[in-house]
């Protein structure tokens, strides 16, 4: 009787600490925004600065696409819905949690010490951290492009198929933010190797851009099993093109992702307590 | 007795890796604090000093729960602060000197406003706790200012309010006067004598700033080496140290080493500069006065002694 | 001229002592160089002769370009920022008090810099893409120096733009979008995204005279032996030409804010 209670006060206590977290994000994001607003113009420009960034980005498999008519046996708007979901969860990680890989240059100017003196769990502190409403620019740019791509696509829609887009929109932004932590997490360690992270999350969504059939096997493997990046896009989506997945993986694979981005979250919470313990027991 | 911070043989060992080579690496343990003892009761305030790298501030970062001790027994408000830190962070208050935790951009009252919410401070108690903080640090026509625009002092003053609005009965001040006016310095300080006095609040502070513990505590503990080698009044402080001041005169041209002043002697000469030192207990007048006779004055001025000093010359005298 | 070396030298060391940093940064031109390659090979498995390039020399663009994308600030990055940040705090007073050149200093610093990160982060991404990926690499020949005279012609003109956009912050409160903006072009029109003998067009016309070409296109088709002779002076001119063309104007808009400064006091 005991153990339940105490489970379940450990329960408790761990819903109160991520409501915690929600709360202070909340209220940090709230001074970002208003701070932003205080030089509007540069706001403005940076906005469209990052609409245009990811645009170009774009552009350059436009000119591709100006050249042939499929690219690894996907035609343009096959490849624009790659395009359109990868990148609009992509950015709302980058929106959400962008800011983690900032974790290493606030353990060396000696600023996560004033984090972790306020009442509020630290990842949520340091994810609010510099909060960028700009880059809502990516996410409209990617929310556009796989308007045009939904559009254009010549598939066979099934109410199973429609319901799978959102879920893989919202499960694909999950394991990015899983990737975030994780990077933030390995900062610890590494104070100056922020841009490690880097070659998972913007590599990770150059790299689903594109179909799976443009890459070398292993590759493919690597970003099924090792990091599951497939499962951002890849899996889900070919089940909606009605497209056969290199790997062979069983049908059900494909509407994985959910479970797949809820693992992710636990272990790359994990490894964020590993990281912050690290810190706490050496403060460097 | 009602003692709010309690600490026990508390130790912090860190592993430290030194490169040794291109690619060998070197680790070794450093003891920052090394079997550390004290308590400080409710309503004191403390001066905590000690030379950079004595591990003061690993001291004060084991307090306010942001480093876990590598062994010992640490309390804050009967709450252990590596396991407990959220809770133990709304009952203090912290203030890095050369931090601010003010928002850059926005007015100063934007900044307490978050503290409100973060800390979940009842309306009125908010309200009377920045009413009061207004008045006694004179923030009143700079709370709508952006916090860009405040200068050093202000500022400081800004984030020593931040750190009391939601009422901590411990308050640490890390160089809560560094880069400070004299002005700015003397109102802070007043300032955090009443405090004291009227909630009674406890207080840690480390300074460089002798002067400081001068004015505000009766207590004072030194660190070095990651030991406690002194606990106890200002006075037996001086005393163990033999403090001194240093007189700095510029003469008209270069002379010898000046003689024959009582209580004073040279202790460095740099052209038409020369530095006398002197006992912290006596006064200056009648070295000033001793030089001035035989030597053509063109300018003087007198050194406190820091604090840094007083605890080279405990060392030296063993 | 012994002031200069030892300013490119100290910005040499400074970044050297950033060997985490480095190493990070060199995983991730890697894993880019990989996933670049890929589409690459998938694009010139539709069209194998596209712009000109056979597929190993289209994956050596790919790799080269991850191997000076430091060195040259491809996709930003770079000092302006720091000079930015001179500026706005007023600290440029004490530079122009200094008895040397400010765009000189800058230069042997950025230099010292860009030579770091060819060593340190270009050697390996572009070792590692010979290694897993057929390239068209030259062997021990004369190209290599060409090769090398151009990328230094390249990282002149990347230093000129970038000293023109840091200036700017005499006149702008908030270089922050100028940076930006910047930014995207170089990315863009120096090819990184996709050459630029692929962009279609009178569009692709234009983008191959512009300076951002000098920093990766041209150097890039040096290595390549497809500008030899004629073509190879004609190549190193139009680079040298526009490094000439953006130092004189940095010298120009140098004139007129230290003018400004002289005039507002700062």
């Amino acid at each position: 009787m005991a153990e339940v209670q105490a489970e379940v006060e450990a329960y408790a206590r761990g819903l109160s600490h991520v409501r915690d977290g929600v709360r202070a994000y909340g209220l940090v994001v709230r001074m970002w925004v208003r701070s932003t607003m205080a030089y509007r113009v540069s706001f403005v420009m940076m906005t469209v600065g990052n609409f245009a960034a990811t645009a170009l980005d774009f552009v350059a498999i436009a000119f591709m696409f100006s050249h042939i008519d499929a690219l690894g046996g996907f035609t343009l708007p096959e490849v624009a819905f790659l395009y359109g979901t990868t990148s609009v969860s992509f950015g709302l990680a980058d929106l959400v949690l962008g800011n983690l890989d900032r974790v290493g240059r606030r353990v060396r100017d000696g600023t996560m010490d004033t984090l972790l003196t306020r009442p509020a769990p630290v990842l949520a502190q340091v994810a609010a951290d510099q909060f960028a409403l700009r880059r809502l620019g990516r996410v409209t740019q990617g929310g556009l492009l796989l308007g045009w791509s939904l559009a254009r696509l010549d598939v066979a829609w099934t109410p199973v198929t429609v319901l799978l887009v959102p879920v893989m929109l919202v499960a694909g932004a999950v394991i990015f933010g899983a990737l975030f932590v994780a990077g933030a997490a390995f900062q610890f360690r590494a104070v100056d190797a922020a841009e490690v992270q880097n070659a998972f999350t913007y590599g990770g969504t150059t790299l689903l851009q594109y179909p799976p059939s443009v890459f070398a096997r292993d590759l493919v493997r690597g970003v099924t099993f090792v990091v599951p990046l497939a499962f951002v896009n890849w899996l889900p989506a070919l089940r909606v093109l009605g497209r056969d997945d290199p790997l062979g993986l069983p049908g059900w694979v494909d509407f994985t992702s959910p479970l797949v981005a809820l693992v992710c979250w636990v272990l790359a919470g994990l490894a964020w307590r590993v990281g912050l313990r690290g810190y706490r027991s050496t403060g460097s | 007795m009602d003692d709010l911070i309690v600490l026990e043989g508390v130790e912090k060992v860190f592993d430290v890796r030194r490169r040794a080579g291109f690619l060998r690496r070197e680790r070794h343990r450093v003891r920052a604090v090394d079997g550390i003892g004290f308590r400080v009761p409710r309503g004191e305030m403390v001066g905590y000093i000690g030379p950079n790298g004595a591990g003061k501030s690993t001291t004060i970062k084991m307090l306010t729960g942001i480093l876990t001790p590598s062994a010992g027994r640490l309390r804050v408000a009967g709450i252990d602060p590596s396991r407990d830190r959220s809770r133990l962070a709304r009952r203090i208050g912290v203030v890095f000197g050369q931090r601010t935790t003010l928002w850059w951009d926005l007015p100063l009252r934007d900044s307490y406003g978050l503290v409100r919410r973060m800390y979940r401070v009842p309306d009125a108690r908010y309200r009377a706790n920045l009413e009061r903080c207004v008045e006694l640090l004179d923030l009143g026509e700079l709370l709508d200012v952006p916090v860009r625009q405040l200068s050093l002092g202000q500022r400081m003053r800004g984030d020593i309010a931040a750190a009391l609005l939601h009422d901590p009965e411990v308050l640490y001040l890390d160089e809560p006067t560094i880069g400070l006016d004299v002005a700015s310095k003397a109102k802070v300080r007043e300032f955090l004598r009443d405090v004291n006095a009227e909630r009674g609040m406890t207080v840690l502070l480390t300074t460089h700033d002798l002067t400081d513990i001068e004015q505000l505590c009766k207590r004072v503990m030194v660190i070095d080496h990651g030991r406690l080698v002194y606990d106890g009044g200002l006075d037996g402080l001086h005393a163990k140290g033999e403090s001194e001041r240093t007189l700095v005169v510029d003469l008209e041209r270069e002379f010898p080493p000046i003689t024959g002043v009582p209580g004073a002697r040279v202790v460095r000469v740099e052209g038409p500069r020369q530095w006398l030192a002197f006992a912290a207990t006596h006064s200056a007048a009648p070295v000033v006065a001793a030089v001035a006779e035989r030597y053509p004055l063109v300018d003087l001025s007198v050194r406190e002694p820091d604090i840094e000093q007083v605890i080279a010359r405990m060392y030296a005298e063993g | 001229m012994r002031l200069y070396a030892a300013v490119a030298v100290s910005g040499f060391r400074r970044h050297a002592t950033y060997r985490v940093a480095t190493a990070a940064g060199v995983f991730t031109n890697t894993v880019f160089g990989f996933i670049l390659a890929y589409t690459y090979i998938a694009l010139w498995n539709e069209r194998p002769h596209l712009g000109g390039y056979g597929r190993e020399q289209a994956l050596t663009f790919v790799w080269t370009s991850q191997a000076l994308l430091g060195a040259a600030c491809l996709i930003g990055g770079g000092f302006q920022e720091e000079l930015q940040e001179r500026i706005r705090s007023g600290d440029i007073a004490v530079d122009l008090y200094r008895p040397a050149d400010l765009q000189l200093w800058w230069l042997a610093s950025d230099l010292g810099r860009a030579f770091f990160q060819l060593l340190g982060r270009g050697v390996v991404p572009l070792a590692v893409g010979a290694l897993c990926f057929e390239l068209a690499l030259p062997g021990l020949s004369l190209t290599w120096a060409a090769f090398l005279l151009s990328v230094l012609l390249g990282l002149l003109v990347s230093f000129g733009l970038r000293y023109l956009v840091g200036l700017c912050a005499f006149w702008l409160l908030d270089g922050a979008g100028v940076n930006m903006a910047f930014a995207l072009l170089s990315m863009f029109f120096s090819g990184t995204l996709l050459p630029l003998n692929v962009f279609p067009g009178v569009f692709g016309e234009v983008a191959r005279v512009l300076p951002w070409s000098a920093m990766l296109q041209v150097p890039v088709d040096v290595l390549l032996e497809r500008r030899t002779g004629a073509g190879l002076a004609a190549a190193l001119g139009f680079q040298a030409a526009w490094a000439v063309a953006l130092l004189l104007a940095g010298r120009a808009l140098q004139t007129a804010a230290t003018r400004k400064v002289v005039v507002q006091g700062g």
